[in-house]
């Protein structure tokens, strides 16, 4: 897909980003009223490592880890998760959401996976608000900005949280974070997958590996390289063109509902504070 | 000048200077538990003996403060800055607030009080309106750069964070033979690719560099704390006209930092490197007049 001649580095410097991050944990949940996160905890990469970066911020006993598996759910995915809540200490709760999806789609048996998976994303974002106010605590998010970027996520669902530490953060960095914070080597190691369905991975959906769009979206969105310029970098047009294209196409994800103007201050377009205003 | 001030040369004064550089979280958009907090501040910087206080950028009011902006503003004069000076007994102080002008016009502005009374504002020149900032939506910019006589700190310069970034800024504070140039930031982290924040570095690098062409103090006080998940990340420091590091502060924690400095050096680096009595400053006037000629006229 690409074999572009440009050197890349997205190396990080974990040490001062652990501690950036920690600080802005509990900082931003702090301020607003509250000393505990919760976490949704998937097994993968970016659940593990905000979970590590949350128990470090809070201690471990005020992270609440949950597991929302749906009956596809692979052993390894379950496996995985108990991986971080052993090392870690933190608190748990399992909460299976099979029943109501599947009471939802008995009214809609023709629904198609992608519909599925919204649902599940969307379920699993009610249970970790719901949990949130059990637990007191804030719904700490856990999609990276690869992710983000490419809209490979679900609106309300996997993307929406409180606060967000991994949200400027590329896959392949946070690879390189999981190291510095000690996420388990298994987890580290394994093929990035939603577990979706069976036998889904990341990569194998989008059609590129996060080590090659990594590449390309720091030159295209953090350096401001122009299409030409990527392309005599070395990267094949076609690819180019459709990452232009998913992150064009999917940035309605990343904003607020849109909303007909009508009069002089409109929240969002000239009624403009900060979120964490008066704190 | 101001014949009634008493001004003296700081080279002639002996003995030395000590400055705090206080680094803190503002509330955004709370002037009175900023107030509150600046009292709390000044008064542990008094009993470190601090001859000068030195609050960061905005200091009353935080950073992000958008819309916030006229119902927050400040008087230099008003009372709220009053009661700061009263705290602050005989040591000097600089805080950073919004000022509204008679006119209406909302400036990022800071102050420098001694002896009971504010002598300088410094309203910020340079607004960023780039990349994360918008300062230009909110605020009228400042429309002068110049330097002031002190009792006790010689003739000295404030700038505002971005007015840092420009080096036509420091060249009138060369111009003005300041003593003591200070600069009050809000600067966000980014770029954590390095051993250091990029914008921590480039801070340095720029203090270094300034302090050593003016032959000069610099002071750099920069906030921490977050806003909107922008990390402030503090790491004042001061820096000798030899463009040594005199002191610095923690990285991300509020702290008053003092450094204590001997104003002999000024002498002694202008003795080794006399840049500012060198430069020919006529010359430089002319060939910007011709400049302006050839974009304008």
């Amino acid at each position: 897909m690409s074999d572009s001649t440009v050197q890349v580095d997205l190396t990080i410097n974990a040490e001062l980003v652990t501690d950036i991050l920690c600080r802005f944990i509990h900082n931003e949940i702090h301020r607003a009223g509250f000393q505990r996160a919760v976490v949704g905890l998937s097994g993968g990469i970016d659940s593990s490592v905000v979970t590590f970066l949350a128990a470090k911020a809070f201690r471990p006993e005020n992270v609440l880890g949950v597991t929302m598996p749906y009956k596809t759910s692979s052993e390894a995915t379950r496996r995985d998760a108990q991986q971080v809540i052993d090392r870690l200490g933190v608190p748990t709760v399992d909460v299976p959401i099979t029943k109501q999806i599947d009471a939802y789609f008995k009214q809609f048996p023709d629904a198609s996976q992608m519909r599925l998976a919204n649902k599940c994303a969307r379920e699993r974002m009610t249970v970790l608000y719901d949990q949130s106010a059990a637990f007191e605590a804030l719904v700490a998010g856990t999609s990276n900005k690869s992710e983000r970027l490419l809209g490979y996520g679900t609106q309300d669902g996997d993307m929406a949280s409180a606060v967000n530490p991994i949200g400027d953060l590329y896959k392949t960095q946070l690879y390189q974070l999981a190291g510095y914070l000690g996420v388990p080597e298994q987890i580290r190691e394994k093929t990035p997958s939603g577990d979706l369905w069976v036998g889904q991975t990341d990569e194998g959906e989008l059609g590129f590996t996060y080590a090659e769009v990594d590449r390309l979206l720091v030159l295209m969105v953090d350096r401001r390289w122009r299409r030409a310029e990527l392309i005599g970098g070395g990267f094949d047009a076609q690819f180019v063109d459709r990452v232009a294209a998913l992150v064009r196409r999917n940035h309605y994800k990343r904003r607020m509902p849109v909303i007909a103007k009508l009069s002089h201050r409109t929240v969002d377009r000239d009624f403009r504070y900060a979120r964490d205003w008066g704190t | 000048m101001d014949p009634t001030t008493q001004t003296r040369d700081w080279g002639e004064c002996h003995g030395e200077r000590r400055v705090a550089l206080v680094q803190i979280s503002p509330v955004l958009g709370d002037p009175a538990r900023n107030l509150a907090l600046h009292l709390d501040r000044i008064e542990a910087a008094r009993q470190q003996n601090a001859d000068l206080i030195v609050f960061p950028e905005l200091s009353l009011s935080g950073y992000f403060v958008r819309d916030m902006v006229p119902d927050i503003a400040l008087d230099p004069a008003g009372p709220e800055v009053a009661e700061l000076i009263q705290a602050a007994g005989p040591a000097a102080l600089v805080a950073g607030l919004v000022e509204e002008s008679p006119r209406h016009r909302f400036y990022n502005a800071a102050f420098y009080a001694e002896g009971g009374r504010v002598v300088h504002v410094h309203r910020k020149v340079y607004l960023p309106t780039y990349g994360l900032f918008d300062e230009s939506r909110y605020f009228a910019a400042g429309e002068r750069i110049e330097a002031f006589d002190t009792a006790r700190f010689g003739r000295v310069g404030i700038l505002i964070c971005e007015d840092f970034w420009h080096l036509s800024a420091a060249a009138i504070m060369q111009a003005e033979e300041v003593d003591l140039l200070m600069c009050g930031a809000n600067s966000p982290a980014r770029g954590v690719d390095g051993p250091k924040i990029q914008t921590a570095e480039t801070y340095e690098r720029l203090s270094r560099a300034f302090a050593q062409l003016l032959g000069a103090m610099v002071v750099l006080v920069n906030r921490v704390g977050f806003e909107d998940g922008l990390c402030f990340w503090g790491g004042s420091l001061v820096v000798g006209p030899d463009g040594r590091l005199c002191a610095h502060a923690a990285m991300f924690d509020e702290a008053i930092t003092i450094a204590a400095f001997d104003p002999a050096e000024l002498r002694r680096q202008r003795l080794v490197a006399p840049l500012a009595r060198d430069e020919q400053l006529l010359l430089t006037i002319e060939e910007l007049n011709r400049i302006k000629r050839q974009l304008y006229e």
